[in-house]
Order: C-alpha cells, then sequence, then structure tokens
C-alpha cells in the first residue's frame, strides 16, 4: 500500500475544517440560538428571583452576567466533538496527517464564533437589563471579548476528556469549573473595578496574558485528550 | 545480579519497581515501617504541639489548630505535585505503576485538602470571628479541592483502567496551574488568610512551636507515602485478580519471589 499522499496544505485543512463546522452549525439555525435563548432566560431570571431593585442588580451585575456566560458556555461545549466522534470524523481527523492541533484550533475557533460570539454581542442588551453601571459597559464587553475565547478553549480539553463517556456532560462541567474560576475572578474583577472608577487595564492586561496562554496551550492538551479517548 | 555497579543496580532496582508483583512484595515490606514512624512522629508532635509548647499572645489556645491545619494544607499541595508529575511520567512513558500511584494518590490528597478546609474553618471562627470567608487562599484551597474530587470522577467514568488513568493524568496536569495560584495567593492579593511565615531560608516562628509543625509535617508524609502505597498493593490485586501472581499472594498467603522452601 502506497502511503496516502495529502496534497493539501495545513492552512487549507484549517480553513475547509471552520467552514464545514460553521456550515453544519448554520444548517441548524434553531440550534445556534440556543446558547443565545439561555443566556437570555437565565439572566431575566436574577431580577424575578432577587428583586427589580435597581442598586442591588447593579451591583451583581458582573457576576450574574458572567457566570450566565460560563454555564452557556459549557452546555454548548459537550456539542464540541460529540457529533464527530459519534460517527467516526474524530477518528478520520486524527488518522489524516494534519497535526490535530491545528484541527482542534479550527473546531474551537468555530465553537466560539457560534457559541461565544453571539454572548458578547448580547452583552449590552443584558448589562442594561442587569442595570450595569454605565462606565463598565465597554470593559463589560472586552472582557467577554477576551475571555469568553479563554472558556473556549479551556472546556475543549474537557470536552476532549469526556467525548467517549456516556454521560460526558455533566461531569464536563464539573472539570472545567475549577479551571474556570480564575478567569471569573479576573473579568468581574475588571467589571467591578472600571465600576467604582478605578483603573482596570491591569484585569484586561490578565486576560489578554489567559487568552494568549490557552490560545497557544490549549490545543495541545486538547488534541492529547482526544487521543486519549479514542484509544 | 550482584556484580552489577551502584548506578546500574540502582536503575535496575527502579526498574524492578514497574512490575507488580515485584512493587507488590517491596512495598509490603516498607509499609508497616512507615505507619509506626507515623504513629510514633504523630503522637510526639502531637504532645510537643498540644501541651509543650505556649498558647499564643493573642490567639491564645485555639492556635493548637496550626499542628493540623498547615501540615494538611501543605500536603494537600505537595500531593497535587506529586500527582501531577506521577501523571507526566506515567503519560510520557506509558508506565501503569506510575498511573496507579498516581490515582491512589487523588483521594489522599482531597482528604488532607479537605481536613485542611475544615480544621481552617474552625481555627476561623475564634479568630476572625468566621468559619469562612471569600479570600484568596481559602478560594484556591476549595478549588484545589474540586479539581482532586474532578481526577477522581474523571477516573471512575472510564470502563477501562488504563484509559481511564491517563485521562485523569492529564487533568491533573492541567489543573497544576492552580498550585502556584494558591501559594502565592496571600502574596498577590490582600488576604485575610495569614501571610508566609515559613520559607526554605528561615522562619519567623520561634522553635517551641517551630518543632511540633515540623515534626507534624513530617509526620504526614509518613502517612501518605504508607496510605499511598496501601492502596496501590490494594489495586494491583484488583486489576491483577486473574494473574498468576495474585492467586499465588493469596493461596499460599506469602509473597511472590520467595525462596522456595523444601517442602513447597
Amino acid at each position: 500500500m502506497n502511503r496516502p499522499v495529502h496534497n493539501t496544505s495545513i492552512s487549507r485543512a484549517f480553513f475547509a475544517l471552520l467552514r464545514r463546522d460553521l456550515l453544519l452549525a448554520f444548517r441548524r439555525r434553531t440550534e445556534l440560538l440556543l446558547p443565545v435563548m439561555f443566556l437570555l432566560v437565565v439572566v431575566s431570571l436574577f431580577p424575578l428571583g432577587i428583586g427589580p431593585e435597581p442598586a442591588l442588580l447593579g451591583r451583581i451585575a458582573p457576576g450574574v452576567l458572567w457566570i450566565a456566560a460560563l454555564l452557556a458556555t459549557v452546555i454548548s461545549l459537550e456539542s464540541l466533538f460529540r457529533s464527530d466522534f459519534e460517527d467516526g470524523t474524530l477518528e478520520q481527523y486524527v488518522i489524516s496527517g494534519h497535526p490535530l492541533t491545528v484541527i482542534v484550533l479550527a473546531k474551537i475557533l468555530a465553537h466560539w464564533l457560534v457559541a461565544g460570539l453571539p454572548l458578547v454581542l448580547m452583552s449590552p442588551l443584558l448589562a442594561i437589563w442587569m442595570n450595569l453601571p454605565r462606565p463598565s459597559m465597554g470593559v463589560m464587553v472586552a472582557s467577554l471579548a477576551l475571555a469568553t475565547p479563554i472558556l473556549s478553549f479551556i472546556g475543549a480539553i474537557g470536552a476532549g476528556l469526556t467525548v467517549s463517556l456516556r454521560r460526558g456532560g455533566q461531569l464536563l462541567s464539573l472539570l472545567v469549573f475549577p479551571l474556570y474560576v480564575p478567569v471569573l475572578i479576573v473579568a468581574t474583577g475588571g467589571i467591578m473595578a472600571a465600576a467604582d472608577g478605578l483603573p482596570y487595564g491591569a484585569f484586561l492586561g490578565l486576560l489578554t496574558a489567559g487568552l494568549i496562554a490557552s490560545l497557544t496551550l490549549a490545543p495541545f492538551a486538547t488534541a492529547a485528550a482526544l487521543k486519549i479517548s479514542l484509544s | 545480579m550482584n556484580t552489577r555497579t551502584g548506578k546500574n543496580a540502582f536503575v535496575l532496582f527502579i526498574h524492578k519497581l514497574g512490575s507488580p508483583p515485584w512493587f507488590y512484595q517491596f512495598a509490603g515490606k516498607l509499609i508497616p515501617w512507615f505507619w509506626a514512624l507515623f504513629i510514633v512522629l504523630t503522637l510526639g508532635g502531637l504532645y510537643l504541639g498540644l501541651f509543650d509548647s505556649p498558647a499564643d499572645y493573642q490567639q491564645g489556645e485555639s492556635v493548637r489548630i496550626m499542628y493540623i491545619h498547615v501540615p494538611a494544607a501543605w500536603m494537600s499541595m505537595l500531593i497535587y505535585g506529586a500527582m501531577a508529575v506521577m501523571g507526566f511520567v506515567a503519560l510520557v512513558w506509558r508506565i501503569r505503576m506510575m498511573e496507579i500511584l498516581a490515582m491512589s494518590s487523588a483521594p489522599i490528597g482531597a482528604a488532607f485538602t479537605l481536613a485542611a478546609l475544615i480544621s481552617g474553618s474552625l481555627w476561623g471562627r475564634p479568630t476572625w470571628g468566621t468559619y469562612w470567608v471569600w479570600d484568596a487562599r481559602l478560594t484556591s484551597e476549595l478549588v484545589l479541592l474540586f479539581l482532586f474530587i474532578g481526577v477522581m470522577a474523571l477516573y471512575h467514568a472510564f470502563d477501562e483502567p488504563r484509559k481511564a488513568a491517563r485521562a485523569a493524568c492529564l487533568l491533573a496536569l492541567v489543573g497544576l496551574i492552580n498550585l502556584p495560584i494558591i501559594h502565592f495567593s496571600v502574596k498577590w492579593w490582600n488576604t485575610l488568610h495569614q501571610g508566609s511565615s515559613i520559607s526554605a531560608t528561615g522562619s519567623t516562628i520561634h522553635p517551641s512551636m517551630l518543632w511540633p509543625l515540623l515534626i507534624m509535617a513530617v509526620a504526614t508524609k509518613f502517612f501518605y507515602a504508607a496510605n499511598v502505597l496501601t492502596r496501590a498493593r490494594v489495586v494491583l490485586l484488583e486489576q491483577d485478580v486473574r494473574k498468576a501472581w495474585v492467586q499465588d499472594a493469596i493461596d499460599k498467603k506469602t509473597t511472590p519471589f520467595q525462596k522456595e522452601d523444601s517442602d513447597s
């Protein structure tokens, strides 16, 4: 048997995979709306449950928005590798000859565009619902824009580890939440600092550092996790 | 075999530890010594700590919780680090004994973390006025407990033990980032928890309190050693139950590789 010759370059494979995942996601438009709807519902539960007093809502707004973003991300993570695992596409990716880290990067980017970016775009509306103080609005959107990719990257590691399990979804949330805690603390700390008029640059800097670290390191861990799951 | 040089003998010894029956036998010889050392050191340390050392001028007698709380907290971080290192070795070199030792360490580390959290909480009530506060050190120690539980949960979610161990070891490595966060949390953030008074270069604690603390710290290490070796032996028996060496160990009630008797 001849060795298979792959005549696609790595960047071609990357964009082809990105296009495939986005195409698949957009074929199920209703499923695209699920994280968005979940976010809307969860955030609206807080004023209903705690009471609509504006000052109180404004004080808890950064935490509520961020916790809702975390929950929405974790829910959407289960579908990152699951369908590809079940129909064998994931195995094809592993043996394709292309670096698995690049493949994983394409999938995570597609996941963030579909599940993370809507959170960022919806956040101003939710901030108005929760009466977030005006000075911190920009920082809130920036923190979500910087850190939702971190959530996708770290979550992908958990998704890779649990993809072969029957009840992997519940375990996935248990695994990734401890890893999300530093991101949550830094992001909400920055928003609350901006609300008080204090400097917030350090918080955004830390989030950027976290983004770069997870962007460069998480694909390797995810690829290793996938290889373990498929073994 | 006996004519090997010192270095080769050491390397051979390390290799032999990777063999389940040899590890089972060797660990079985070490465990009683470790338990004995743990008991002696604990009794000595607790006597010194509870009776012989002075009460704190501010905290009074409640400072004596320190002799449990601080060693437990140190062990929680040490065991996580050890689990991560063993996990790394297991992942890179595919050594089964390392997988088993790493997974056996997780429950012990979780227990020490829980002990540190509970003893710290009990200590906080008389000294800070509250059982719990969400400052950096306590929060990151709680996150450490969740990480341990996550590793254990992932390990038990798989059917195949070696695959389970590899997945859990990878998770342990990913969570290693939390360890520097815990350690430096009192330096990086304004926290209610006390800053570090012991470092590699010296300590600000008076010797009458430092000695019991260090003795208890060493005692917990022997506890961990005895406990992890016992758990590893049990796991080996469970996993290899169909293999000949386990049947020999059970039937003859002797350890493998014993010299043959004239009547066996």
